[in-house]
C-alpha cells in the first residue's frame, strides 16, 4: 500500500472553504447529542424562570397597574418577557458551557485538531444556544394567550426575533467567557452588565418611565429593541420604526458574533 | 531533501515530506518553547520525537495542527503550508493528544460519530468508518458506554480510534501511552506498529525510551526546543555511546572517585542510579575500572545528548 508514500495534494472530495457548514453541523451534532440528555433540565429553568417572572409580575402588579399604553398588564409583561426568555437561555450557556468545554473539559483542543476552525467553533456553538432561544422565548407568550392575550399573525415571527437576539447575547456570553479568568469573574458580568439589561428593556414598565439620562441609556439596550418588535409584532402591529429595532438587534448580533471569535482565537490558539 | 540525506542512512526517495519544519521558533512570553527546530518526517514511517519533559515537544504538535502559530520559520504538513493552509492538511491528519480530551458526555459511538462528520466521512459511509474505529479501539462491546465511564486503557484506545476514523495519511500521537500500565502499554504498541505497517505516517512524541526503541524508525531527540540528533536507533546509540558500557557500582564516595578518575580521562560518564557508567568502554583498552559490561542503549545515547537522566 503506497497511499501514504505519494502525499496528494489535491483532495477533490473535500472542499475546504471558511464557515464550512459540514464543520458547523460536525459540531453542532455534539451539542444535539448532549442536548437529548440534558433538554429536560434545559427546557425547565428556560420556560418556568420567565414563566415565573411573568406571572409574579402580572399577577403582582397587575392588581395595582391594570394596563399600560391601553394593553393589559399581563399581556404588556407577557410580550416583554420574551425577551428575558431569549436573554437568559442564550448568555449563560454561552459563558458557562464554553468556558467549561474550553478550560476543563478541553473539548475545543479536541475539536480544533480536527478540521475545524475557531470561527466555525464559534458560530456552531452560538448558532445552536440562538435556535433554542428562539424556540423558548416563545413558552412566556403561550402563558400569556391562557391568561387572554390575543396575539397577531405576527407571533408567528417571534422566534425569529428570539433567534437573532439569542444569536446577540449567546456571542455575548462567548465573549465574556474569552476573557474571564476564572467562572467566578461571571458574576461580576451578571451584576453589572445582565441584570441591568434585563431590568431596564421595557419588559416590566415603559423606560420613558425612567429618569431622561437612564431612558436614553435603555435605548442601547438590545434588549429593548426586542421587546418593542415583540409587542409591535403581537399586539400593536409592525410600523417603520421596527426596521430600527431590528437593525439593532441585528447590529448587535453581529459584533457580538465578530468579538467572540476574535477573543476565543486568542484563547484557543498559541 | 538534503537534510534527509545527512541525518538519515535511508535510501532517500525523492517524494513531498510528510512534515517539514525549518528553522521553526515558537515563544511564549520569555520561555521560547521551540527553539530553531528543523525536522523532516518522510512519509510512511515511524517518526519518534524523543525528548525529556518541557524540551517542546507538545508545542511542535500543536505546531503541527495549528493551535500553535509559530513565531518564525516554515512548516509544511502532507504539501500544505502552515498556518494558512492548515485546515485542509488536518482534513488528512488524526491526533492523539498527551491530555484525555474525550467528551465525558457522550458514549465511545456519538465520540466517533461526531469526528467522522468533522472529517467528513461521507453519510453513506459514516457508519462503516464508525466500526472500523470501534474495531482499532477495540471498544464494539463499549459502544454505548459514556466515555467517563470506560477505564484509563479504553479511554485512551478510544482517543486513538478518534484519531483514526477518517483514515488518516498522518498521525500524531503525543506521549501515546504515557500514565498506562505496561499491559496497556504494549496493546497500544502493537496497534501504532500495524498503523506502519497500513502505510500511515506516524509522529509520536515520547519520554519513555523504551517505546522510541522498539516503535520508531526513526528518532530525532530533542532538548531546549530544538533537535541535538537524529537518526536510527541503533545508529544513534553507536554514535553517540558507543557500543559497551561498563558500570560501576559502589557506596557514593567510591563512585565519585570513579566520576573523577573517568573525566581526568576524558571518558564519557553518567550517573546512572546507584551506579556510575563509563560510555564506549570498548574504546578504554582495557584500562577502565572493573565493572559489569553492557550493550550501550538508546538510554546512553539520550542522556549523553540531553544532559539529563531519565526516570
Amino acid at each position: 500500500m503506497n497511499v501514504a508514500a505519494e502525499t496528494r495534494r489535491e483532495l477533490p472530495n473535500k472542499k475546504v472553504r471558511r464557515l464550512d457548514p459540514a464543520a458547523i453541523v460536525g459540531v453542532m451534532s455534539r451539542d444535539i447529542n448532549l442536548f437529548r440528555k440534558f433538554w429536560k433540565a434545559t427546557t425547565f429553568s428556560s420556560i418556568v424562570e420567565p414563566t415565573i417572572y411573568l406571572l409574579a409580575f402580572g399577577f403582582g402588579f397587575g392588581g395595582l397597574v391594570a394596563s399600560v399604553n391601553g394593553v393589559d398588564y399581563i399581556e404588556y409583561v407577557g410580550t416583554g418577557v420574551v425577551a428575558s426568555a431569549a436573554l437568559f437561555s442564550s448568555v449563560f450557556a454561552g459563558m458557562f458551557n464554553t468556558f467549561i468545554r474550553r478550560e476543563f473539559q478541553r473539548t475545543y483542543d479536541a475539536l480544533l485538531a480536527a478540521p475545524v476552525s475557531v470561527e466555525e467553533l464559534v458560530t456552531a456553538e452560538v448558532l445552536w444556544i440562538s435556535c433554542r432561544a428562539g424556540i423558548y422565548c416563545m413558552a412566556p407568550l403561550f402563558v400569556a394567550i391562557a391568561f387572554g392575550l390575543d396575539p397577531l399573525w405576527g407571533i408567528m415571527l417571534v422566534p425569529f426575533v428570539g433567534f437573532i437576539t439569542g444569536w446577540g447575547f449567546a456571542s455575548f456570553g462567548v465573549l465574556i467567557s474569552a476573557m474571564a479568568k476564572s467562572i467566578d469573574n461571571f458574576n461580576y458580568v451578571t451584576s453589572a452588565i445582565i441584570t441591568p439589561l434585563f431590568l431596564l428593556a421595557g419588559t416590566f414598565f415603559p423606560i420613558n418611565e425612567l429618569p431622561p439620562a437612564i431612558e436614553w441609556l435603555a435605548q442601547f439596550n438590545p434588549l429593548y429593541h426586542c421587546v418593542q418588535l415583540v409587542r409591535d409584532l403581537v399586539i400593536f402591529g409592525l410600523g417603520w420604526i421596527d426596521l430600527v429595532h431590528l437593525a439593532a438587534l441585528l447590529l448587535f448580533a453581529v459584533v457580538m458574533w465578530r468579538l467572540a471569535i476574535w477573543r476565543q482565537t486568542k484563547q484557543l490558539i498559541d | 531533501m538534503a537534510r534527509a540525506a545527512r541525518t538519515s542512512s535511508f535510501i532517500v526517495i525523492s517524494v513531498t515530506p510528510a512534515i517539514s519544519l525549518r528553522g521553526v521558533v515558537k515563544r511564549f512570553g520569555d520561555i521560547t518553547a521551540v527553539n530553531g527546530l528543523d525536522l523532516e518526517v518522510e512519509p510512511g514511517i515511524c517518526f519518534g520525537l524523543l525528548g525529556p519533559n518541557g524540551a517542546g515537544k507538545s508545542t511542535t504538535m500543536r505546531l503541527l495542527t495549528a493551535q500553535a502559530i509559530a513565531d518564525e520559520g516554515e512548516i509544511s504538513v502532507l504539501g500544505f503550508t502552515l498556518p494558512g493552509e492548515s485546515k485542509a492538511a488536518r482534513m488528512e491528519m488524526g491526533v492523539c493528544p498527551q491530555l484525555d480530551n474525550l467528551d465525558v458526555e457522550l458514549t465511545t459511538r456519538q465520540t466517533l460519530n461526531v469526528f467522522a462528520r468533522l472529517y467528513r466521512v461521507p453519510r453513506a459511509e459514516r457508519e462503516a468508518a464508525i466500526d472500523r474505529a470501534l474495531t482499532i479501539a477495540k471498544l464494539h462491546d463499549r459502544a454505548d458506554t459514556k466515555t467517563s465511564e470506560l477505564s484509563g486503557g479504553m479511554r485512551r484506545r478510544l482517543l486513538i480510534g478518534r484519531a483514526l476514523v477518517h483514515q488518516p495519511q498522518l498521525v500524531l500521537l503525543d506521549e501515546p501511552t504515557v500514565g498506562l500500565d505496561p499491559q496497556v502499554r504494549q496493546e497500544l504498541w502493537t496497534l501504532i506498529d500495524g498503523l506502519r505497517s497500513d502505510g500511515v505516517t506516524v509522529l509520536m512524541s515520547t519520554h519513555y525510551i523504551e517505546e522510541a526503541e522498539r516503535l520508531a524508525d526513526t528518532v530525532a531527540v530533542m532538548a531546549e526546543g530544538k533537535i541535538v540528533a537524529q537518526g536510527h536507533p541503533t545508529e544513534l546509540v553507536r554514535e553517540h555511546a558507543g557500543e559497551e558500557v561498563i558500570e560501576v557500582y559502589g557506596p557514593p564516595l567510591r563512585l565519585t572517585e570513579v566520576t573523577e578518575h573517568a573525566q581526568s580521562r576524558g571518558w564519557i560518564t553518567r550517573r546512572s542510579g546507584p551506579a556510575v557508567a563509563i560510555l564506549r568502554a570498548e574504546t578504554l583498552d582495557g584500562q577502565a575500572p572493573d565493572g559489569e559490561r553492557r550493550a550501550a542503549t538508546l538510554e546512553d545515547a539520550f542522556v549523553v545528548l540531553t544532559g539529563q537522566e531519565i526516570n
